[in-house]
């Protein structure tokens, strides 16, 4: 203990002082803060739009706003609704990682307890699209050739005809729709994120969303059988006919060039 | 004709020096001729000569079991079945067997004709001088000749109706071919010009086949309609939804740029020809942040926000925008058909 009090003017015994506050604050709040909550009684949605608000002003705020009014650096969340924030969090698009032509995909960092409050506090903004039901999204009893043709129709141009994804202007791209859970790809066509437009339901009803839906699983879901063999990627004929020219002929070449390589002659010269 | 039957005469005296004729020792650039020949083992050694023969046999028998593959598998498998082979994954049992096998006995006799080729065949190389072109003097008098009495026998130049009759019809026949160019027809006419839209119709979404009404259409959507009355089973849809197609979209009245643009939409609704200026693909990647339109054929980009204006690629001209507006009912209807030809541009377009 004297050695302790030795170094009490040490240049860097303020800065421990300072952790050692820091830690018992935390602590504490974090000791005391659910006691809080709970006395709080009140309805279960005003208590996740409060969760979510807190979670908004520590992970959102600083790009859109401390009452999601927009930011030079993010837009306004009023009105994109829950169904919005379920996507954009939900596939790990949010938080942005940096500014850029697109926000990609990547691992998603809040528990879907804590996406479903920060969705609950974005929909008390302002109405807006929202999270679709277990059911909503449900393709098992949909229409997979209906949803073919909506999907050539509405989707494909940007997702290419089996939903590889595709490039668009300056850096911006359509993402593949592999593995991707129907409920974002509903909630991709509601609410139209970044570049994408929507189709709201009033100009594509539920039904033909889940038709869409039931195909993009069926043509590009895990059990998709790829009959030939070789998929590369579905990206249609030109990289087919490319792979036939580099690695069909190559190997031709190849062939030829071993053999006459090897001579048959008895003494190798 | 007989020098023509025994080509061998034309051919140069001195010939099938196979191991390489001695060049004159002071001429630079004599043709060193061929090195001379080497034996292969199988020259040398029976036994290697009979395995070369087992393995070009083992190589044909090999092919001759694939295509038997090749018809079991063809009966054998539905040509519904996929199985899991790794690595491919899930692939269709009828068509892999059927690549496989097919494979197998096409390369299987290749293998073994090159096989045969370079062990068994002779190896012995062979100079073989080139005949001389030209043909000698008396069998050009003989051609020449013979062609004079062919002539004479014809009696084409005595008979002077039949000559004269026979040029009329060889000339005339050609004109059968020159009459069915017509078939290439009939010119298109206003068709170019024209397309299904008129005043009055409704613009009907090609998802529910229902008519638009203009609350359907939110900012940042993307919808594509169809005139009123176009059925899917009509004969002519195929050419009529190639210009009809539009695209809708909707988009904040002050972002719109173009004065025209902004007139001729009904509340911020603009209809634009989903067909391509440039060679006329199917366009609409639309950017709902940017309003660009991409094509994806040769990535001609359209601003939507600013008449439809090229922005990047090989396209001439903007999209066609449809005037419309929104009628007393609260659908959306066009107000007349395209004012400029809808697609790419042609060559009496103006």
């Amino acid at each position: 203990m004297k050695k302790l009090s030795a170094r009490r003017r040490h240049p860097l015994a303020a800065v421990v002082v300072l952790l050692f506050a820091l830690a018992a604050t935390g602590g504490l709040y974090a000791a005391f803060a659910p006691a809080g909550k709970a006395q709080a009684d009140e309805t279960a949605q005003s208590l996740a739009i409060e969760e979510g608000k807190k979670l908004y002003a520590v992970g959102c705020a600083s790009c859109h706003g401390t009452g999601g009014q927009g930011t030079t650096d993010g837009p306004s969340l009023v009105g994109v609704g829950s169904a919005a924030v379920d996507f954009q969090v939900g596939t790990g698009r949010m938080p942005a990682q940096q500014p850029g032509a697109q926000v990609p995909k990547k691992k998603v960092i809040y528990t879907q307890a804590q996406i479903d409050q920060l969705a609950a506090y974005v929909a008390s903004l302002g109405a807006g699209p929202i999270t679709p039901t277990e059911s909503q999204t449900d393709p098992s009893n949909a229409d997979v050739g209906k949803g073919g043709e909506l999907f050539r129709t509405n989707c494909a141009q940007c997702h290419n005809f089996t939903g590889e994804g595709g490039a668009l202007t300056h850096g911006k791209f359509a993402p593949s729709l592999e593995g991707v859970s129907p409920k974002h790809i509903y909630e991709a066509m509601q609410t139209g994120p970044q570049n994408m437009p929507s189709f709201p339901d009033s100009t594509m009803p539920e039904k033909e969303k889940k038709d869409i839906i039931a195909y993009v699983k069926a043509v590009n879901g895990e059990e998709t059988p790829s009959p030939g063999g070789f998929g590369l990627g579905g990206l249609g004929p030109v990289s087919e006919g490319l792979f036939a020219w580099i690695f069909g002929l190559g190997a031709l070449i190849a062939v030829a060039v071993w053999v006459a390589a090897h001579t048959a002659k008895a003494k190798k010269s | 004709m007989s020098s023509q039957e025994n080509p061998e005469e034309a051919l140069p005296a001195e010939q099938g020096n196979a191991h390489g004729e001695v060049a004159p020792k002071d001429d630079p650039f004599a043709d060193p001729g061929l090195p001379p020949h080497k034996p292969r083992i199988q020259d040398l050694d029976e036994r290697a000569a009979k395995r070369s023969e087992r393995v070009v046999a083992f190589l044909f028998t090999l092919s001759m079991i694939a295509t038997i593959g090749f018809i079991a598998s063809f009966v054998a498998f539905p040509i519904d079945k996929i199985v899991y082979v790794w690595p491919l994954g899930h692939v269709s049992a009828l068509n892999l067997s059927l690549g496989l096998t097919l494979g197998i006995a096409l390369f299987c006799i290749g293998a073994g004709a090159v096989h045969w080729a370079r062990t068994l065949m002779s190896d012995v190389e062979v100079a073989d001088e080139r005949h001389a072109i030209q043909a000698s003097p008396e069998v050009k008098a003989k051609v020449m000749a013979d062609f004079k009495a062919g002539a004479e026998e014809s009696v084409i130049g005595r008979r002077k109706l039949i000559r004269t009759t026979m040029f009329g019809a060889l000339a005339l026949v050609p004109l059968s071919g020159v009459v069915l160019l017509r078939d290439l027809g009939p010119l298109p006419e206003k068709k170019l010009r024209e397309t299904s839209w008129d005043k009055g119709k409704r613009l009907i979404n090609q998802n529910t086949m229902e008519p638009l009404r203009a609350e359907d259409v939110v900012v940042g959507s993307l919808t594509f309609a169809v005139p009123e009355g176009l059925k899917e089973d009509d004969h002519e849809f195929n050419q009529k939804i190639a210009k009809d197609a539009l695209m809708i979209v909707r988009i904040q009245p002050d972002e719109i740029k173009n004065k025209q643009q902004r007139e001729w939409a009904a509340e911020g609704i603009v209809a634009y020809s989903k067909i391509c200026t440039h060679v006329g693909c199917p366009i609409s990647l639309y950017e709902q942040q940017t309003h660009h339109v991409l094509c994806p054929c040769h990535q001609s980009t359209f601003d939507l926000s600013d008449g439809a204006r090229v922005i990047f690629g090989p396209a001439g001209h903007p999209l066609p925008q449809l005037r419309i507006k929104v009628n007393d009912q609260g659908y959306l209807e066009a107000m007349g058909d395209f004012a400029e030809p809808v697609g790419p541009a042609f060559w009496e377009r103006g």
